[in-house]
């Protein structure tokens, strides 16, 4: 099949669009590349997809898409793959198009037996609607927690789209699932209860979760979702690792966490890597995961068991993950001259509360910066920070600077968790520059933001340490630059 | 009458299913609540009260936020077993602060999209429909001015399907200046019954409402020791800050009321 004129001109149009972007050096060279092409050609991605052959893995979930979708790139990698990916974290329909067309611009085509993967990260709010576009080989779930409620709605309802699309006509035909999470778990039952979606019985169905009750937590943390099993009773739990994920079973529906395919059998966490044995179809492997937080143990599972659903080695997998490095934003560090700031995405309670564990464990002298924003893209609802554990840092007397559009609201947040900010700054530049003053040298910022405010700060940061911006994919990043 | 000043106490709070309606952060509620007392020097007692357990003896102040639409029917039933507790603690005047789902089960019945009808407690005469899907939900900043006296401007977060509609005998708890409110049709937010207070505003809308929640301290004090009192006056900077942004953000932000 080849592509109609249509999409031949969504095409062009696209690229003249990705093209200008870059030359204007805009940060929306993620998204609008493909929001011009899809405009053109509504059926630009079923198009693409049956013309080109791609081999589509989706990772869709509330927290970790991004790392986990980096992950199973830099995993693809290390087994010879060379995979296309919506690398910025542009998960919605005009994100993906973009990634199709730098894919197109940017390399030669594969040879004719190597399977083209695509790995995308997916809105989960818009993965019903997509999935069938995309008819993606296989289906990562990673979590479901409550994230920016007058943006995606009830968690229920999110939930609710993702059943009716796995007992629909165009379900996928291998999922990956967290078991941890009694939410995703369940998706195995439109499998081995036989609603029809899933044909191979359980071939089709790889799981993951952490076996190592050591790492539970001892308080009930508030940000807990999947609360009531499909009958109504409250899920009880032999451990708890985060929110509502841990070893849960229910009597009255007879269920509990299957034993899954991938796990992690030793965690060690520690402030800027963890030490864990993972266990991948009967193979034991020690390695250290260079990414802190159990959050981060939760996503390199989820790469690896979508790995080794595809055929990708242990050996394979384990040495991808070793070299692991942050994608933008989310733990990612910059180094000046005798200071150094790590950059935490905190969006949602669940996110804010890990986040909150690796701060935690950190040596020495914490100084935060924490910046609430309440853009489209942070929800502008910003009740959300009450359901996080802030508390829970009162202990470690941190030197606290709050900054944001609602910066006020931060320093209240603090200040009812028994921590009085040191400054209020809004501007997020300027409150960078009071913090930095605040970290002696050889420490650390660890800067707290919200997801426009990540953007933003980050921008600040790589144009200080003389990185690349977001947008440019950073192995790509000289070609890119020598056309421009 | 006069007032007693205090600035020493102790208070009952009871949290309605906190494990339940909480969804929309009200949570903030109780947390500003400790904090808050904590500073005037006033001891607090906390009962949590969730599906299938008793209310305890007494209390001076009642917490119940919103929750998911079906977490509204698996405690609807519970509630209307608490029904002559809650409405005999309300002609006590014991402090209220009932949020949006909390809010519409407090009033008379929430009829849902199916139409079946969820019976209230009724302490409220107000009554909640859940429109069509097409009737869209009331998401954004809220701005109102409270009908109680000396709270003036109150600011949160609106996000709810409901709509919920005044009886006759209901009084609200303020004006929509930005924002929705109940209805969308008649200007009112929330409603008020003697020192209970039901509004569909989150935020949390203690914390950044310094009034409001010094008031609901006061009633929860007046009510523990029988007689109107007050309490001192301690600054409360972080919540003034934070009220005075977002009520500087809900003006720029949301639709003007107009009728």
């Amino acid at each position: 099949m080849t592509l109609s004129w249509r999409a031949r001109v969504a095409l062009f149009a696209g690229h003249g669009a990705r093209l200008a972007t870059r030359w204007l050096r805009r940060g929306g060279g993620t998204a609008l590349p493909g929001l011009v092409a899809g405009t053109i050609a509504p059926r630009l991605i079923e198009e693409l997809v049956s013309d080109r052959r791609y081999d589509t893995l989706t990772v869709t979930g509330t927290n970790g898409k991004t790392t986990t979708t980096h992950l199973l790139v830099t995993i693809l990698k290390e087994a010879g793959f060379d995979p296309l990916t919506n690398y910025a974290g542009s998960n919605l329909e005009r994100g993906l198009i973009t990634a199709y067309l730098s894919d197109m611009t940017d390399k030669k085509d594969p040879g004719q037996n190597q399977t083209q993967f695509a790995v995308f990260e997916v809105d989960e709010a818009n993965l019903p609607s997509l999935l069938p576009r995309l008819q993606p080989r296989l289906v990562t779930f990673l979590n479901l927690f409550r994230d920016q409620l007058d943006r995606y709605g009830e968690v229920d309802s999110v939930m609710g789209g993702w059943q009716e699309m796995l007992a629909g006509d165009s379900a996928p035909s291998h999922l990956v699932l967290n078991v941890d999470d009694p939410v995703i778990a369940r998706f195995d039952e439109f499998n081995s209860a036989g609603t029809g979606i899933v044909e191979d019985d359980k071939q089709s169905v790889t799981t993951y979760g952490v076996d190592d009750q050591a790492i539970g937590l001892q308080l009930r943390e508030h940000a807990r979702d999947a609360r009531f099993c499909p009958r109504g009773k409250r899920y009880e739990y032999d451990a708890i690792y985060m929110g509502h994920v841990g070893i849960w079973h229910c009597d009255c529906c007879e269920s509990r966490r299957p034993d899954p395919d991938v796990s992690a059998r030793k965690v060690v966490l520690e402030s800027s890597r963890s030490l864990v044995t993972f266990s991948i179809a009967g193979h034991q492997m020690d390695f250290e995961l260079p990414l802190p937080g159990l959050y981060m143990v939760y996503n390199a599972l989820a790469a690896a068991a979508s790995a080794h659903a595809l055929g990708v080695t242990p050996e394979a997998i384990v040495r991808g993950l070793s070299q692991a490095e942050a994608p933008f934003g989310r733990q990612e560090r910059f180094v000046f001259e005798d200071k150094a700031v790590r950059v935490l995405l905190a969006k949602n309670p669940a996110g804010l509360n890990e986040v909150i564990r690796i701060l935690n464990s950190t040596d020495g002298r914490l100084t935060v910066l924490a910046m609430l924003n309440d853009g489209v893209q942070d929800g502008q609802d910003v009740s959300w920070i009450y359901d996080a554990e802030i508390e829970l840092l009162a202990d470690y007397k941190p030197i606290v600077i709050v900054s944001g559009s609602r910066a006020h609201d931060m320093a209240l947040r603090f200040s009812i968790a028994g921590i009085d900010p040191d400054r209020i700054e809004p501007d997020i530049e300027v409150a960078l520059d009071i913090a930095l003053e605040n970290v002696k040298p050889g420490e650390q910022l660890d800067v707290v933001a919200t997801y426009t405010a990540m953007i933003d700060i980050r921008e600040v940061l790589a144009r200080r340490a003389g990185v690349a911006s977001y947008w440019e994919r950073p192995e790509r990043r000289l070609s890119v630059r020598g056309k421009s | 009458m006069t007032a007693e000043r205090v600035s020493v106490g102790s208070i009952r709070v009871v949290s309605l299913f906190p494990d339940v309606m909480n969804v929309y952060a009200d949570r903030g509620n109780l947390l500003a609540i400790r904090h808050r007392a904590s500073e005037f020097g006033i001891t607090i007692e906390e009962f949590d009260v969730g599906l299938g357990e008793q209310l305890p003896p007494e209390a001076d102040l009642v917490l119940i936020g919103g929750g998911q639409d079906c977490e509204q029917h698996r405690i609807a039933t519970d509630l209307a077993l608490q029904r002559d507790t809650l409405l005999a603690w309300a002609e006590g005047d014991t402090a209220m602060l009932a949020v949006c789902g909390g809010f519409q089960l407090f009033g008379r019945w929430y009829r849902d999209r199916q139409g079946r009808m969820l019976p209230g407690v009724g302490l409220f005469d107000v009554t909640t429909l859940a429109p069509d899907l097409e009737g869209g939900r009331a998401v954004g900043d809220v701005l109102i001015d409270s009908g109680l006296s000396g709270i003036g401007e109150v600011v949160g977060f609106e996000n709810h399907a409901g709509r919920t509609y005044l009886g006759p005998a209901a009084r609200p708890f303020g004006l929509v200046r930005h924002g929705r409110g109940n209805n969308g049709d008649d200007g009112t937010e929330g409603a008020i019954y003697r020192q209970a207070i039901g509004t569909y505003l989150h935020g949390a809308v203690l914390p950044k409402n310094p009034r409001l929640l010094d008031r609901l301290l006061a009633s929860a004090l007046s009510h523990r020791y029988r007689k109107s009192m007050e309490l001192d006056s301690i600054p409360s900077p972080y919540a003034d800050r934070a009220h005075a942004s977002a009520v500087e953000i809900a003006r720029q932000r949301s639709p003007i009321w107009t009728a």
